[in-house]
């Protein structure tokens, strides 16, 4: 695939100007020269974030902050479209397996200007094993990325050329067409060398905080809040209208919400399920999309889940959509497949789960059919000890609560409900230590790959002990291995038919990400990703 | 005294040592560990990050090294935050932690020992039955529940003051955790107040006082006040204790970045590191309030001697 993007715009000369301006001489975060009007907001970000160190970060929390205050080669803007990041241009060959940036001129918030070195450094920085980042893996798509990071070859073999100071040439293991989106990822972000080197602890204060972003960091108090304000040396600074955000790290989510009722934030998320109702009859609450699936495993190794027929027949006794309407509650869509809507299909625009289509009807005669085929008609010799596990949480305990009952009284087969703590319930999981196990999955990129790659035979993800060949063959031998979306989609569409024909899982519903935020407060952008993005954002 | 203290101490060592050596065993036998993820995390990380925070080495090895670091007062890096060390943790929350319980104890103290006193004096009439009413509603109402209550009445609803947040420790901001962490112990306080005063004032050298033509408020003041404190006392070596570790639930609800959530955090999130260190500090602090008690009772009842035979 052949894919050229250029825009060079006027924007990038008046940035320049405005970047060398007077302006700057103060430096510091003092107050903006011309004082319009101030425009500060708030957002509860949720936890104290792990680290705000790109390469190392994993949560959401800290995907909120970083948006703000670092910028990748390329940014998710309006419509998940991919904008010219720190990148304003870039190619990618015939064969698809090099890309190459064309950086802009853009500096670092103290002034440095931001070249291709950077970001070879800060991706070997990410891959290198002495680091240990947990996401390091994001970068695999890179030549020799995953040997290095294994210690089983060198930096110099990883596919990142420095062509010149304004050029960065990425040489890919296999064609990806959403390596380039992948760039506005945190895991990709720059990091400042002469900083980082000369303090490993760079990231912990805001006065050793040097990033690229919008935003700048001017205070961490940590578990108690995060204060970023604007960057004047930011490329497109004179499209930022924020002065400042306060992100504040309220854990408790019931707590956030009281905060935002009595005016102390301007905006929060992970709304309380018991709150979802009384918000929406306000009309405060805002549903956005969020490319996640809530679904349960079937643990395929054991009896009766061995048997295709019981696995369909208890996935097409409960009814999903009163789950989402009366358990859930925060517009969630029932899920009739395993990829979420959000993914792109082979024409841009096309969406890959409209594509797709659903893969099974809810059927109460059906799947009372299908199971007494498999032995248990009407649910007679169902064995006692099957058992749904879930980590221990109020909400997924209502879940599991209404599917026992539909079970009970769609099949009249009985289940038998087991709650673990967290990491007790991921080893179980893990160890196929279950019957049947509650299970979310959330994407890392606007690809059906983010989905499609989990249940290859041995995935780390996998978990249900379910092998096809089929489905391996579809996204090893072909998915994986082309650039081109004629030939990759539908072979995800084919792995994905595979899958739920199948059924080692139960799609239950598609999530959605349910917030607040004043009505002042305009213009954020919120990724189907999960990140909310305040560049563009002004308060009235 | 030097002799109390030196046997004290060499005890508490002792303690500290089974208690840090039964933890470490326990948390390792649990299942799961610090890098267990949703989102699988490959072998050849996983690899890595073992490396980096030293756990490819034989537990044995840990358990040493980490009883070498510990007796030099280093707790070791946290595996929640990145660059933190447990030190750190407890640099920046225990100050936080502390000045809500100091204000809760002020609150729990004051409060405890006047209500407590009053239903004694009163006792079996109204003051009694408020007295024993506020002391009822604390001790039964989960610590939640009240957080939570004040928080939306008194912050939200009546907004006296703010509902959340620690802003730079502002008295404003510090009330509401106070009263919510105060609420039970002022209960246990008072109750303990009112039976032992009851209990002094049918004794017979108050009678004798009385008799004497000695005014109420010496009688009360000095005479059965001062004996009535002791069971008090015995109370405050675990409160003090309860207080300056935080509860998890107050600093959680209003959103106070003390120490008191890592006990419960670091085990979920299997902090090992921070587990342990956790430990330590709660271990050594109910220890040496323990002490701080028992030399406190000689102030207070010259009838009780350290080097006697009194035990700890």
């Amino acid at each position: 695939m052949f894919k050229i993007r250029k825009k060079k715009s006027l924007a990038v000369a008046i940035a320049m100007v405005l970047s060398v301006s007077v302006l700057l001489t103060g430096c510091s975060s003092n107050q903006p020269a011309a004082p319009a009007k101030e425009m500060k907001t708030s957002f509860n970000a949720g936890a104290e974030p792990k680290t705000l160190d790109p390469a190392l970060s994993t949560g959401v929390p800290e995907s909120h902050i970083q948006t703000a205050l670092f910028e990748g080669l390329t940014r998710i803007g309006e419509g998940e479209k991919v904008m010219p990041g720190i990148a304003e241009s870039w190619t990618t060959s015939a064969d698809g397996t090099v890309v190459t940036f064309k950086l802009r001129d853009a500096k670092w918030s103290n002034g440095d200007a931001i070249t291709a070195e950077d970001f070879k450094y800060s991706w070997l920085r990410a891959l290198s094993p002495a680091l240990a980042s947990e996401y390091s893996y994001q970068l695999y798509y890179i030549k020799g990325a995953e040997a290095y990071n294994s210690d089983k070859g060198t930096a110099d073999a990883v596919g990142i050329k420095v062509v010149d100071p304004k050029t960065l040439e990425v040489t890919l293991a296999a064609p990806t067409p959403y390596f380039v989106a992948l760039t506005a990822f945190h895991t990709l972000y720059p990091v400042n060398k002469k900083n980082v080197d000369a303090n490993e602890k760079w990231s912990l204060t805001a006065e050793t905080f040097i990033a690229n972003g919008p935003f700048k960091m001017k205070e961490w108090k940590h578990n108690d809040q995060v204060i970023v304000v604007k960057n004047e040396n930011y490329w497109d600074a004179k499209n930022v209208k924020l002065s400042e955000i306060t992100f504040r790290l309220i854990e408790d989510n019931k707590a956030a919400l009281t905060a935002f009722e009595s005016g102390e934030l301007d905006a929060t998320e992970n709304i309380p399920t018991e709150d979802i109702e009384r918000l929406k009859t306000a009309k405060v609450l805002k549903i956005d999309p969020y490319i996640g699936t809530y679904y349960y495993r079937f643990n395929v190794t054991k009896k009766p889940f061995d048997d295709v027929k019981v696995r369909k027949a208890l996935t097409m006794a409960i009814d999903r959509k009163l789950i989402v309407e009366k358990v859930t509650k925060g517009g969630q869509q029932p899920a009739y497949a395993f990829t979420p809507p959000g993914m792109v299909d082979v024409e841009a625009g096309k969406d890959f789960r409209k594509v797709g289509g659903d893969f099974f009807k809810e059927d109460v005669a059906a799947a009372k059919a299908l199971l007494a085929e498999a032995g248990f008609p009407e649910g007679k010799n169902w064995p006692a000890d099957v058992t749904i596990l879930y980590n221990t949480s109020s909400n997924h305990k209502l879940i599991a609560e209404a599917i026992q009952n539909m079970w009970k009284t769609n099949l009249g087969i009985d289940v038998k409900l087991r709650n673990e703590e967290w990491a007790v319930y991921l080893e179980s999981q893990k160890t196929l230590n279950y019957n049947i196990s509650r299970a979310g999955w959330i994407g890392d990129y606007a690809d059906a790959m983010t989905f499609m790659d989990m249940f290859v035979t041995g995935g780390g993800n996998n978990q249900t002990g379910w092998s096809n060949a089929e489905y391996d063959k579809q996204i090893k031998e072909i998915a994986n291995k082309s650039g081109d979306q004629k030939v990759r989609v539908p072979a995800m569409h084919a792995a994905e038919k595979a899958l739920m024909t199948d059924m080692p899982i139960l799609p239950i519903y598609f999530y959605t990400n349910p917030w607040v935020i004043k009505d002042k407060v305009k213009g954020t952008y919120r990724s189907s990703l999960g990140p909310i993005d305040y560049k563009l954002a002004t308060v009235e | 005294m030097a002799k109390f203290l030196l046997k004290r101490i060499a005890s508490a060592l002792l303690v500290l040592w089974i208690v840090v050596s039964l933890t470490f065993v326990l948390m390792h036998s649990i299942p799961g560990g610090p890098f267990s993820r949703e989102k699988a995390v490959p072998p050849a990380i996983l690899k890595n990050l073992e490396a980096r925070y030293h756990m490819n080495d034989p537990l044995s090895k840990q358990y040493v090294d980490y009883m070498i670091n510990v007796a030099q007062f280093d707790l070791g890096p946290t595996f929640r935050y990145e660059g933190r060390t447990v030190n750190d943790l407890i640099k920046d929350g225990l100050p936080k932690t502390a000045t809500i319980g100091f204000l809760a104890t002020i609150f729990a103290l004051g409060g405890g020992l006047i209500l407590g006193s009053i239903a004694a004096l009163w006792h079996n009439k109204t003051p009694d039955a408020v007295a024993t009413f506020i002391a009822t509603i604390g001790v039964s109402v989960p610590s939640f529940v009240m957080a939570t209550f004040l928080q939306y009445y008194l912050g939200y609803k009546l907004g006296l003051f703010p509902p959340v947040g620690w802003n730079n420790g502002a008295f404003k901001n510090l009330v509401l955790p106070a009263l919510a962490l105060g609420a039970f112990p002022i209960a246990q306080i008072t109750r303990l107040m009112r039976t032992s005063m009851l209990d002094v004032l049918s004794q017979d050298y108050i009678r004798t006082a009385k008799s004497k033509g000695l005014p109420g408020y010496v009688i009360i003041g000095r005479h059965a006040m001062r004996n009535a404190l002791l069971p008090v006392i015995t109370y405050l070596g675990p409160f003090f204790a309860y207080i300056l570790t935080g509860n998890f639930v107050v600093e959680f609800v209003f959103g106070i970045p003390g120490i008191g959530q890592f006990f419960v955090t670091s085990i979920t999130n299997r902090d090992y590191s921070t587990i342990m260190g956790m430990t330590v500090l709660f271990c050594s602090l109910l220890v040496v309030f323990n002490l701080l008690v028992d030399i406190a009772y000689t102030f207070i009842d010259p009838r009780i001697k350290l080097t006697g035979q009194k035990g700890a």
